[in-house]
């Protein structure tokens, strides 16, 4: 498995970043070394083992239905850009044609 | 129509909770703009996101109320996108481990049952909210992330719907599900129920699934109804032109009545699913479904059969009292304690208590007349006929007292002793000989003024009955 330069263009529109040719090129060659150690891995048989998707062997962790005092909001806008009446600013959004 | 309409839809309910999904943040609606967030739900760097067991349990609840197969093995997953009001850029949601499969929900159209299928049930986080400035020309939004995290239950339809009546009467049958498990309060105005609906024509008969438009942003039922209504005129005119119909995402615009084009690349629905790692799986043992079952009172639909089967209620009746759980609960009470009929009662209630409940703006809980005020007020009825009933129920909302002390203060008995009426009408005959004479003359009101003329003298009392028969009796013996 590899991937290829316009899996590459997918990915890093997907990450919304504009990448150079030279930049492509070199994380294209990087991301399918990584893919090799995999191609490794695949060959390992697992037919089985039974399929997990976590590593913890813990389940059912919850926290009660209770109200805890949030955080004042200077801090929760302190890392923001822009800020205004109270509200993160971002750039505006239009979702229509 | 031409064409044969085949609809889906999805309902998202924010989860009645006090905290959030997965911080102790508050849920509470209309607060001052992020005045309710943390590292959690801000999606800082390093957090643990913890599960809120009332969560996960009302939608189990939902779940099973919605006849799922429940996943008993169930986890989440994050699904990465990229909006400004998503914090992570990704959403802890369910995709491969929905916490419900395979339901159904059962409901009535046109009498006949009718069974839409769900797809799945599953768990998510809110997104913040985003407000855009009103003048047109500023070229920035903002961001409220009050919302971001507050728990939100999808349950996904499959196409089962065939006109808009029945997409109309699932959305309310869902409601009143979720209203009645106590899962949701469904406030449309606060966001706490919102739809998104793919609609697709084809030709009647055909098999096969015409290419599917999915609208976003129906907030309100009402959106949903004129949406469907305006893509079906606008879908069938594309096809009658020979025109394909685009497999799209487009945004319902409640302002301007239209539905617009969402701006979308082609790969936007590449979400990238795979196993949230910060939180554990979860295993809902057979326990917890079997508590979870008896936990889950008897469903709107199922009532109201039984309403109709048991209490000899119409289903129109039935299905108004049902449409809210505690007029249903009142309505039982009522039947409980009381011997008279249960279609009386009924009667009562969908004439009387609900038209003061309307006006006063009232939750029948907070209802001056308790089932057992309404009963005895049924009961005593016959004393006092009809009429005088409906007033003494107008001076039991003023003034909280019950009907048999209201009919005793004001001296309200019908009177019925025959006797005691037959006097009476001696006099007035005496009284009127014009009536009298135009009774002969085969005169109809005549005869009603003369009832009229013994009311204003009994101040209503007079049993309408008795009297009728007595002055017919004497016309006729005078007449001759
Ligand atoms: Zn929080």
């Amino acid at each position: 498995m590899s991937i290829t330069n316009e899996e590459m263009d997918h990915l890093s529109d997907l990450a919304m970043l504009k990448l150079s040719a030279e930049d492509k090129d070199l994380f294209t060659k990087q991301l399918n070394t990584i893919l090799e150690y995999f191609d490794e891995l695949q060959e390992v048989d697992t037919s089985d083992i039974e399929a997990t998707s976590h590593v913890l062997p813990i389940r059912n962790v919850f926290r009660e239905d209770k109200v805890e005092e949030s955080i004042p909001l200077c801090e929760c806008l302190q890392n923001a850009p822009q800020i205004k009446n109270g509200f993160f600013v971002v750039p505006k959004i239009i979702d229509t044609e | 129509m031409k064409y044969e309409v085949v609809i889906g839809l999805e309902t998202h309910a924010e989860l009645d909770t006090e905290s959030k999904l997965f911080c102790g943040c508050s849920t509470k609606f209309g607060s001052e703009p992020n005045t309710q967030t943390c590292p959690v739900c801000l999606g800082l760097p390093g957090v643990l996101p913890v599960m809120n067991k009332k969560a996960f349990g009302l939608s189990l609840k939902t779940a099973v109320a919605l006849h799922c197969e429940i996943n008993q093995f169930t986890n989440f997953d994050r699904k990465s996108y990229y909006y400004p009001d998503l914090p992570k850029n990704y959403q802890t949601s369910q995709n491969y481990f929905n916490i419900g499969n395979n339901g159904y929900v059962d409901m009535v159209v046109d009498g006949e049952e009718r069974r839409i299928n769900i797809h799945n049930v599953h768990l998510e986080e809110e997104a913040g909210k985003l407000v855009h400035p009103e003048a047109s020309d500023a070229n920035y939004s903002l961001v409220d992330f009050n919302r971001a995290g507050v728990p939100l239950l999808e349950i996904v339809t499959q196409p089962d719907m065939r006109s808009i009546e029945e997409v109309e009467n699932y959305m309310q049958t869902l409601r009143n599900i979720l209203l009645y498990i106590g899962v949701s309060d469904c406030k449309m105005q606060e966001g706490s129920l919102r739809f998104e609906a793919s609609i697709s024509l084809r030709e009647h008969g055909s098999t096969v699934l015409g290419n599917r438009v999915e609208i976003k942003n129906l907030n309100s039922m009402k959106a949903v109804l004129k949406v469907l209504a305006y893509e079906m005129t606008r879908q069938s005119s594309l096809l009658d032109d020979g025109k394909e119909i685009l497999l799209e995402t487009r945004l319902w615009d409640d302002v301007d009545a239209v539905s617009r084009r969402m701006r979308t690349k082609e790969d936007a629905h590449d979400y990238r699913y795979f196993p949230e790692p910060d939180l554990v799986p979860f295993w809902i043992n057979q326990e917890w479904i079997d508590e979870t079952e008896t936990a889950i009172p008897e469903l709107p639909v199922c009532r109201r059969q039984r309403f109709v089967d048991e209490l000899s209620v119409s289903d129109y009746d039935a299905g108004i009292l049902t449409e809210d759980k505690s007029l249903a609960d009142y309505f039982e009470e009522c039947v409980a304690i009381s011997q008279e009929s249960s279609k009386e009662l009924s009667n009562w209630i969908i004439n009387d208590v609900l038209r003061e409940l309307n006006e006063q703006k009232l939750n029948v809980q907070d209802f001056v007349i308790s089932p057992k005020m309404l009963t005895e007020l049924v009961e005593i009825k016959p004393t006092i006929g009809s009429s005088i009933a409906k007033e003494v129920f107008a001076e039991m909302v003023n003034t909280g007292k019950s009907a048999p002390v209201i009919v005793k203060e004001k001296d309200l008995t019908q009177m019925d002793d025959t006797s005691e009426l037959n006097e009476i009408v001696v006099k007035v005959i005496e009284d009127n000989p014009k009536a009298v004479e135009d009774y002969g003359l085969g005169k109809k009101n005549a005869l009603a003024f003369l009832i009229g003329q013994t009311m204003k003298i009994t101040k209503g009392k007079a049993n309408p009955k008795i009297l009728t028969e007595l002055f017919k009796q004497r016309l006729s013996s005078i007449s001759k």
